[in-house]
């Protein structure tokens, strides 16, 4: 006998088991959730218990075959989509071109956003410039929507002397105050409910200023998901509260972040509408968005949002994920790929080919190549040079006290 | 001037800064209508609205991180947690959060919240309610920790806690509230009639960093904080030696040209607190006075703390530092 054995002959305990592991051949479930099954409730009247439907089920706009229907169709313009379709693709080259540069020893560290591409791009297009965002490290996707500088970006994530955050943390954790983008830290979870603070702080001052954020499923077991949900349940601040299903947290599958397979519901006993959208249907994940802007604007409190998409790439540059699933399991995924689907979707409506795509691809890559270039004439990580050793001692506080003034004069830098 | 005990003076403190500053928003468990277990937020709430001193759900952790969440967006929050020994589901959001901003953000954001909270032992607490957690918060860069101790330097330090722009840990030492301690649980008088309960009503403060010379003398330093500068005062008495007493007041930066001139003067340090002697702040002090002043001490520097126990309910008397053992460990620096 291996392990215990209950009285009853069963195991003690449940441990969950991935459904595949590496050499199995993954075959998810179909989904059999059409555009036209869910309505669009109002959001200004909306109640939890309206959403017991649209939470347990899936909100999609986009069907297999890229044709847009239903009520939750949000209608965007071609150069809406065209101009979604680029940032998501921008996203992937431009994460594409640090994972290479992470290889060569350029950056310490990298996390890709594949295959959740649509879950920053799409969801920051559906919020108004001033909203504040308060992402995770696999929403860096937000800072192109508001067209933050790529070079600067890029500073950041080698750790160069022109970094905007000194060369203190590890890459990807941004800082854009400038985009109402607020810093990214590493301990998961802390931003859940860090956000409802924000959000709660701009209805103290009557801004019109909503906050967005995001958890992974793997972390929204963190004390911090439940501190955020029961803090927005009971203060009803402007606050878009998203639960990133993307199955995976490094090798930990959801099905240990919580008992029951679902995450959008999770919210209504807590009294707040709750969501679960297809976070590769890049028309659903803005309408939904769109909708919880416009709850949250009328002074009606928070949404919660299930974003059920799949991690395709590896957690970060430091992680292998063919030790714990199988190397294809991203090709079964029901949703497919975010930025497939919407280029089928623009083809379909006769606003895109695969020869404006390749296009697109071409003129983006040598984007991204130039803003590299240009980093890295400012210095990487392996060669410096890097920030002054004197960024160690300052701006721990606010005016260096006279402890860390010594320790700096000890260091003599 | 207003005689007041430290609760009114923390109240009064409060009441300046939600007139002064629009910004300031108090909350945190029973602080709102009840007006706080202590009585410290007694009458803000009717005074100020329900938007600015309002009640908190029983989360420390979610309670730290709104604070955070508001300190960022331009509001100064001062949060309750309503024991110091409930702080640490708070923990990760002080030490990972709130520290770490203005520095990780590369100064693009900072949060200034204060954090108050009653501390110490004294009042039958047991294990729970008389913790002195304040050496899990000076081994943390990029936060204040400050432990007033009468209602003067009560209100005169909460103010500047509020007004800094970098989060502090304020603690207040629960023990001293309606009186000072002296360490005889059968003697313990009001605040009334003694000099640091006159207090302005007006705003003043008292600057982070500075520590107060309660005593002066020649023979030997007596660092202390919280309620045990009042014990430290008895136990000087009773040693019969002419000391130095440093009330710390701000332990993140702590004043260091106050101290080491005193050591230097009297050649003498005997350091006390009430928190548990293993890695407790008297190691950093004892640490730096023997770095500063080596050259000038006469005898080995002294520690007198609570026991490297979890602190007890029935026998208390006989885990705080007394009079009785602060006067022998000044007398045992004076030996030959």
């Amino acid at each position: 006998m291996t392990g215990a054995e209950g009285s009853r002959g069963m195991d003690a305990y449940s441990v969950p088991e991935a459904p595949y592991r590496p050499g199995d051949k993954p075959s998810f479930d179909a989904w059999d959730f059409a555009p036209e099954d869910l309505s669009r409730p109002d959001p200004k009247t909306c109640t939890a218990k309206e959403t017991v439907e649209h939470a347990e089920g899936l909100i999609r706009v986009l069907n297999d075959d890229g044709i847009a229907s239903g009520e939750w169709n949000p209608n965007l313009s071609s150069d809406e989509l065209l101009l979604g379709l680029e940032h998501m693709c921008r996203l992937r080259i431009f994460d594409e071109r640090m994972m290479k540069m992470q290889r060569t020893g350029k950056l310490s560290f990298y996390m890709r956003s594949y295959g959740e591409e649509a879950v920053a791009i799409s969801q920051t297009m559906a919020l108004k410039y001033h909203d504040w965002v308060f992402p995770t490290y696999r929403q860096p996707g937000c800072q192109f929507v508001r067209n933050r500088d790529m070079v600067s970006m890029i500073n950041h994530c080698i750790g160069n002397v022109e970094d905007n955050v000194k060369g203190r943390q590890m890459p990807v954790h941004y800082t854009w105050k400038e985009g109402y983008f607020i810093s990214v830290s590493s301990p998961v979870g802390t931003q859940f409910s860090q956000a409802v603070g924000v959000a709660m702080a701009s209805a103290y001052k009557g801004d019109d200023q909503v906050t967005i954020t995001w958890i992974g499923d793997g972390a929204s077991a963190e004390g911090d998901y439940h501190y955020a949900i029961n803090f927005a349940s009971v203060f009803k601040p402007p606050i878009i509260l998203c639960v990133v299903n993307n199955q995976w947290a490094i090798s930990t599958h959801r099905n240990l972040a919580s008992g029951g397979e679902n995450f959008a519901s999770r919210a209504i006993p807590y009294d707040i509408p709750s969501f679960r959208v297809d976070g590769n249907d890049f028309l659903a994940l803005y309408s939904v968005t769109k909708w919880a802007r416009q709850r949250a604007s009328a002074g009606m409190g928070a949404t919660h949002i299930e974003v059920l998409t799949y991690r395709s790439g590896a957690h970060s540059s430091s992680d292998d994920p063919s030790r714990y699933r199988p190397s294809d399991e991203q090709d079964f995924w029901p949703g497919g790929d975010p930025i497939d689907r919407l280029k089928q979707h623009l083809i379909n409506i006769g606003q895109w080919s695969e020869e404006q795509h390749l296009e697109l691809e071409q003129k983006l890559d040598s984007e991204v190549t130039a803003a590299y270039k240009e980093a890295v004439t400012h210095g990487d990580l392996a060669n410096g040079p890097w920030p002054p050793a004197s960024t160690i001692f300052t701006e721990v506080y606010e005016e260096i006290p006279w402890h860390i003034q010594e320790q700096r004069e000890q260091l003599g830098k | 001037m207003t005689e007041m005990n430290m609760i009114q003076s923390l109240n009064s403190a409060l009441a300046n800064m939600l007139e002064k500053d629009e910004n300031v928003v108090i909350f945190g468990e029973d602080v709102g209508y009840f007006g706080g277990v202590f009585r410290v937020t007694d009458g803000l709430q009717e005074k100020y609205g329900k938007q600015r001193v309002f009640d908190a759900p029983l989360a420390e952790g979610g309670i730290a991180a709104i604070a955070f969440g508001m300190g960022l967006n331009g509001l100064r929050p001062v949060m309750e947690i309503q024991f110091a020994d409930y702080i640490f589901p708070a923990y990760d959001q002080i030490v990972n959060e709130m520290a770490k901003l203005r520095h990780r953000s590369g100064g693009e954001f900072s949060t200034p919240v204060t954090i108050r909270t009653p501390a110490g032992g004294g009042i039958k607490g047991g294990h729970h309610h008389s913790q002195s957690p304040e050496s899990q918060f000076t081994h943390t860069p990029g936060i204040k920790v400050v432990y007033c101790s009468n209602p003067y330097n009560a209100k005169g330090l909460l103010i500047s806690a509020i007004e800094s722009n970098d989060p502090v840990v304020f603690f207040e030492p629960k023990r001293c509230y309606r009186g000072p301690f002296y360490g005889d649980p059968h003697n313990v008088p009001t605040w009334k009639g003694h000099e640091y309960s006159d207090v302005p009503d007006e705003h003043y403060s008292i600057p982070l960093g500075e520590a107060n010379l309660t005593m002066e003398g020649s023979d030997c330093t007596v660092i202390s904080w919280g309620a045990m500068v009042h014990v430290a005062e008895e136990g000087i008495k009773e040693s019969g030696v002419s000391c130095d007493l440093i009330d710390l007041q701000t332990l993140v930066p702590w004043d260091r040209d106050l101290v080491v001139n005193s050591v230097k003067k009297t050649g003498r340090c005997v350091i006390v607190h009430e928190a548990p002697k293993t890695s407790g702040f008297g190691a950093e002090m004892s640490a730096s006075v023997q770095e500063r002043c080596f050259y000038h001490l006469e005898s080995p520097i002294e520690r007198v703390t609570g026991w490297d126990t979890p602190f007890p309910h029935s026998t208390e008397w006989d885990y705080l530092p007394s009079p009785t053992r602060i006067s022998e460990a000044i007398k045992r620096t004076m030996e030959d």
